[in-house]
């Protein structure tokens, strides 16, 4: 359980930042419902809600998503089920009910760099980039690599190309933690392979995305990449499946999105 | 803190502590339609609708929902009991715990929804767990209330 000293609802990231670093226990809500199943002490709770931080808007050339933007708007927002396959909306609509999705934030589960984010992984196919109120733009891959110092995330910034994207997860039951989750995209012979919950965090996959950008994309070829993907990156075990297991779905993931890529 | 909220049409004045969740200040207040099952986010029993769209109450911080509309069960009654008519003739509720929770969805999937189908509802109603009666009424209930053939 959770327990909260004081709350605080700031207008502006200056004042919201001056909050959060005040002291180490002082914490950012997002849409609560990790924090709620945690027990962490919480200093002063910082609420986002008057930033102006829940927006999708497209851009001439990026499309840029606002930190407290739900998972449910992710879902039902028309540019993002117009751009890269719908992979975003598709990505998120897994995760548990409609009620959940209208809480939880983007900028939350980004900043949390969890491993078992469908989210993550279908963003991370699609060159994003993160902002930081003061660690700036950042790559999604440096950011997940190297997180950040107590910040907040304040959008997201994707590149508005006519990228292809697919997203594939494999779940024990509908509403489950992903087994393993994959994301696929293509921009003119610019591959991307991705894959996450394995359990750790999304990674891409370079020597299989390289690969693809070379090969013939043959039948063969696809399976290879596959191969390639399930060989480079680690796996590890948990309640949802063995390291060994992980490893034989990231080729059946990996080689579905490649087709369905190409389809 | 005190919190200023509309609830069923009706404004009120709560008192919750920072740390309180919208489900226990509910109950707190008398609106005991409101369950609680996992309390983790991941049954809908604790469903209610903050402006509209259902939400997880379980997982909502009561001073969150300052300035907001909630509305329970309480406040859907006429709606609830036409849709409760065909969970009944279906068979479709045991203990009843979860039927508030899952009234709250459904009514807000009819809202939703222009064209609801077999599978848009099943994906709408994921986040509502029912431990008795392994699903198969409430959807005949549901695809019937709505008119889905
Ligand atoms: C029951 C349950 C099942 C789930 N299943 C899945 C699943 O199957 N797949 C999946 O991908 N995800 C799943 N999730 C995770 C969910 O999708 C979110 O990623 C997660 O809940 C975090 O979002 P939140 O808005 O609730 O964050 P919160 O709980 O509010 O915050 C999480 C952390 O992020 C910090 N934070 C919040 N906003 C910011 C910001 N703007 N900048 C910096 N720090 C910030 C907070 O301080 C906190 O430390 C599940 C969550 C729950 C509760
Ligand atoms: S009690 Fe809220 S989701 Fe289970
Ligand atoms: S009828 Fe008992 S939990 Fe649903």
């Amino acid at each position: 359980m959770i327990s909260i000293q004081d709350y605080a609802l700031p207008a502006t990231l200056e004042e919201t930042y001056e909050v959060l670093t005040a002291k180490k226990s002082n914490t950012i809500l997002g849409g609560c419902a990790f924090l709620r199943i945690g027990s962490k002490k919480i200093g002063v709770a910082v609420d986002l809600a008057k930033l102006n931080l829940d927006f999708i808007n497209e851009k001439n050339d990026s499309i840029e998503i606002g930190a407290m933007t739900t998972f449910r708007k992710i879902e039902t927002n028309p540019v993002l089920i117009k751009y890269f396959n719908g992979i975003l909306p598709k990505a998120v609509s897994h995760i548990v009910g409609v009620q959940l999705r209208n809480s939880v934030t983007a900028g939350a589960t980004i900043y949390s760099r969890y491993g078992f984010s469908d989210f993550i992984t279908a963003l991370l196919s699609l060159d994003a980039d993160v902002v930081l109120y003061k660690g700036g733009q950042v790559s999604l891959e440096t950011f997940l690599e190297d997180g950040a110092k107590k910040d907040i995330l304040v959008k997201v910034i994707i590149p508005k190309t006519d990228r292809k994207a697919v997203f594939q997860t494999m779940r024990n039951s509908r509403s489950d933690y992903a087994v393993l989750n994959a994301a696929v995209s293509n921009k003119e012979n610019d591959w991307k392979v991705v894959v996450g919950a394995r359990p750790q965090r999304a990674k891409i996959a370079r020597a299989a995305s390289h690969y693809l950008a070379e090969s013939q994309l043959t039948k063969e070829d696809i399976e290879y990449a596959a191969e390639l993907a399930a060989n480079e990156l680690t796996f590890g075990s948990n309640i949802r499946g063995s390291r060994e297991y992980r490893e034989a779905i990231c080729k059946v993931l990996v080689k579905r999105a490649i087709m369905e890529v190409l389809a | 803190m005190k919190i200023n909220v509309t609830i069923n049409n009706q404004k009120r004045e709560l008192e919750a502590a920072y740390d309180e969740f919208l489900v226990d200040t509910l109950r707190r207040y008398g609106y005991l339609s409101v369950k609680k099952g996992c309390d983790t986010g991941s049954c809908g029993l604790c469903t209610v609708w903050v402006d509209e769209k259902p939400i997880l109450s379980c997982a909502t911080l009561s001073v969150r929902v300052n300035g907001k509309n909630i509305t329970t069960i309480e406040g859907v009654q006429k709606e609830a009991k036409q849709f409760a008519d065909f969970l009944v003739n279906e068979g479709a509720e045991q203990c009843g715990f979860c039927s508030p929770g899952f009234i709250m969805t459904v009514l807000a999937m009819k809202r939703e929804l222009a064209h609801p189908t077999e599978e848009s509802i099943v994906h709408y109603l994921t986040g509502n767990l029912c431990r008795c009666t392994g699903y198969a009424g409430q959807l005949r209930a549901v695809k019937k209330y709505l008119g889905v053939v």
